[in-house]
């Protein structure tokens, strides 16, 4: 059985998880850590938040009967719209919540990583808002195939510093926003990205985050009068799948499922399936499952979905895989992209290529819970964001542009 | 020699201990030997081998570039145990800084083992705090290794006196808060660690690292450490070199300057 009250005090789920980090940070993740369990257990702190995530954000999100696309998969399909959210996806959530806690430790900067630039301009946004000054790292090679959302970023007010070390992509922007914040850490938070990292941001990342499923379940039990026969979510570095999830760990019941991005597919070697392709390894702070060679060195990973593409996984994601109490299965991006296409033609819903990977996962899995079941299983998938940051990949790939 | 022998050596003449740094296998594995023996052939007391690692989030761009030239050029942790044998037998006590993830793939135990059977000395260990070094410190007493943990001005006093119980060897107080790479000044940080470590275990040596680039800088840190860690300056020295024997000739040049500087002031 998962223990829902993981972490540990240490920030360990089981043997994932942890600290590997400088010990120069060790007294900023412990104010961290400190601070956030005083706001947590702060009434005023928790209604700030609220107030923030429903008047500001837009929360909760609607959980959406997707009719056309039950009718045409044989199930009953609900849609969790975190695409309808502020900026476009759960991100919002997390941004957020780190926000009034950077103010809460009287820190005036805050630093990010980003990939696609995704977070980036959710941490701008959160920053403008919050009026905090705004750092984002992001690999060059990014910053190049994601010009707009440099842009977007810049005219929030946020620094944009191209990062050239490495491989100049989403994990080189981590390394050096580590480096800033080892440097910078008495005026400055670490907005990090997503549930991984070292204690304690899986917690506070999954418990930003899991208004989704605090929602979802309870949106589920006024609709159907009881609770989903599974919930999908995709998972890269896994904030979304983990706040989803989370509410739903104890109902045994309910079926997990997180779809990785299998890039090229997981035999090529071009993906980015770090459960699936992975070992256990050390990165970024956390023991997990990490895409690596026999030496430990992180090796490349590959996704058409930029959200999805990190050669690592949060640790509660390790965890939960090893327990059984979640299953862990790859996309690959062209099942991911005929999974996109279904939704824009059945529903009108242009979705995030990150949450196509969960629409495509789940349109897999119906038939066997069809199968099992002996009737039309409900499903409830995470739609974390909307598509249209994707237009230009799709349109590509559809030969459309 | 160990290095408790290497500090107490310098400690009789009045000095600090000169620890230099070099990527394993940079810019390839011979390169990288005949780069660490021109080092101690110069007056480096102590070798500080780094293994190159993908991620390094506690190194600056020189050190980084370093490594992953050396990755390039295919160098496997395999090869850190030639090259320190290659280097121990000019008689300099070799230590290896390593991020933990290249010595849980290897296994940690048996990458005690066949480090101690190659000569090497102990570990540095930059992402790895004792809270987490559960089978490190159990790999590291049954082969008899030091640990050297680093130690930071922002760790509180229970940390400091948490961690000095776990290192055996020496302690690396990093002077900055920052990551490495050569600097106009050193930190005026380093001196309150340094007593801050002396007040809570006098007799543990304690090195100091991040930013030293000259004999000045080398004659100021080793007044009051007991080592002086030179990282990226060293290693610019083959990184900006057009070609091998002109780097291996900068190298000898800065070596023989820091050497000079700890040997400037008599402590």
């Amino acid at each position: 059985m998962t223990d829902v009250l993981l972490p540990d005090a240490t920030g360990h789920f089981g043997p994932f998880g942890g600290r590997f980090i400088p010990e120069a940070l060790v007294a900023a993740l412990d104010e961290l850590d400190a601070a956030y369990r005083s706001a947590k257990a702060d009434p005023v702190f928790v209604a700030e938040f609220e107030a923030m995530l429903r008047d500001y954000a837009g929360a909760p999100s609607s959980l959406y009967e997707a009719r056309r696309l039950s009718a045409q998969a044989g199930a009953r399909i609900l849609l969790k719209r975190e695409d309808l959210l502020h900026t476009g996806a759960h991100k919002v959530r997390n941004v957020l919540g780190q926000a009034l806690l950077t103010k809460r430790m009287g820190k005036r900067r805050v630093i990010a990583e980003t990939g696609a630039g995704q977070h980036g301009v959710a941490a701008a946004t959160a920053a403008a808002y919050m009026d905090l000054e705004c750092v984002v790292y992001m690999g060059e090679l990014d910053t190049e195939r994601q010009a707009l959302n440099v842009a977007r970023m810049r005219m929030l007010g946020a620094t944009v510093i191209p990062v050239t070390n490495g491989s100049r992509t989403l994990k080189d922007a981590l390394n050096e926003a580590l480096r800033d914040w080892v440097a910078s850490v008495d005026e400055t938070h670490y907005l990090l990205g997503t549930a991984a990292g070292p204690h304690p941001f899986p917690e506070l990342v999954r418990d930003f985050v899991g208004g989704i499923g605090r929602e979802a379940r309870a949106q589920s039990l006024e609709r159907l009068g009881g609770l989903p026969d599974a919930v999908a979510a995709c998972v890269g570095g896994g904030s979304n799948a983990i706040g989803i999830f989370h509410a739903f760990v104890p109902d045994e019941g309910v079926r997990l499922y997180g779809f990785e991005a299998g890039g090229d597919g997981v035999k090529t070697g071009r993906t980015a399936a770090s459960i699936t392709a992975g070992s256990k390894g050390v990165l970024h702070g956390a023991r997990t499952y990490v895409l690596q060679d026999a030496d430990g060195q992180t090796l490349e990973s590959h996704s058409i979905s930029a959200g999805l593409d990190y050669p690592a996984v949060g640790p509660e994601h390790a965890w939960l895989h090893d327990t059984g109490r979640a299953i862990y299965e790859p996309v690959d991006d062209s099942e991911a992209m005929a999974a996109f296409q279904v939704l824009c033609r059945t529903e009108g819903i242009i979705p995030a290529i990150e949450s196509a990977h969960a629409l495509a996962g789940a349109l897999r899995i119906i038939p066997k819970l069809r199968e099992e079941l002996g009737r039309e299983p409900v499903v409830v998938v995470n739609l974390s964001g909307r598509g249209d940051k994707d237009a230009h990949t799709a349109g590509q790939y559809f030969g459309i542009l | 020699m160990s290095i408790a022998v290497a500090f107490e050596k310098a400690r009789a003449e009045g000095r600090a201990v000169l620890v230099g740094c070099m990527p394993a296998g940079f810019p390839t594995v011979d390169g990288s030997i005949a780069a660490m023996k021109a080092m101690v052939e110069s007056g480096v007391d102590v070798i500080e081998l780094e293994i190159p690692y993908s991620d390094p989030v506690m190194d600056g761009p020189v050190i980084q570039k370093a490594s992953d030239i050396a990755l390039a050029n295919g160098v496997r942790v395999a090869d850190t145990m030639k090259i320190v044998e290659a280097v121990a037998a000019t008689g300099a006590p070799v230590v290896t800084m390593t991020y933990w993830n290249p010595i849980e793939q290897y296994g940690v135990d048996r990458f005690a083992r066949d480090y101690a059977a190659a000569g090497g000395t102990g570990l540095i260990t930059p992402d790895l705090i004792p809270d987490e070094a559960h089978d490190w410190l159990a790999a590291s007493d049954a082969h008899g290794l030091d640990r050297t943990f680093l130690v930071s001005p922002s760790s509180t006093d229970a940390r400091l006196a948490m961690t000095l119980a776990h290192c055996r060897g020496f302690v690396y107080a990093t002077a900055l808060m920052g990551v490495t790479g050569a600097r106009e000044q050193t930190s005026t940080a380093a001196p309150t660690l340094v007593a801050r470590i002396r007040a809570v275990n006098p007799d543990l040596p304690v090195g100091v690292g991040l930013g030293v680039r000259d004999g000045a800088q080398a004659a100021e840190v080793g007044s009051f450490a007991d080592g002086v860690i030179v990282g990226s300056a060293l290693i610019r020295c083959v990184l900006e070199a057009p070609d091998e024997a002109s780097g291996l000739a900068a190298l000898r040049s800065l070596s023989a300057e820091l050497a000079a500087g700890v040997r400037a002031v008599k402590r």
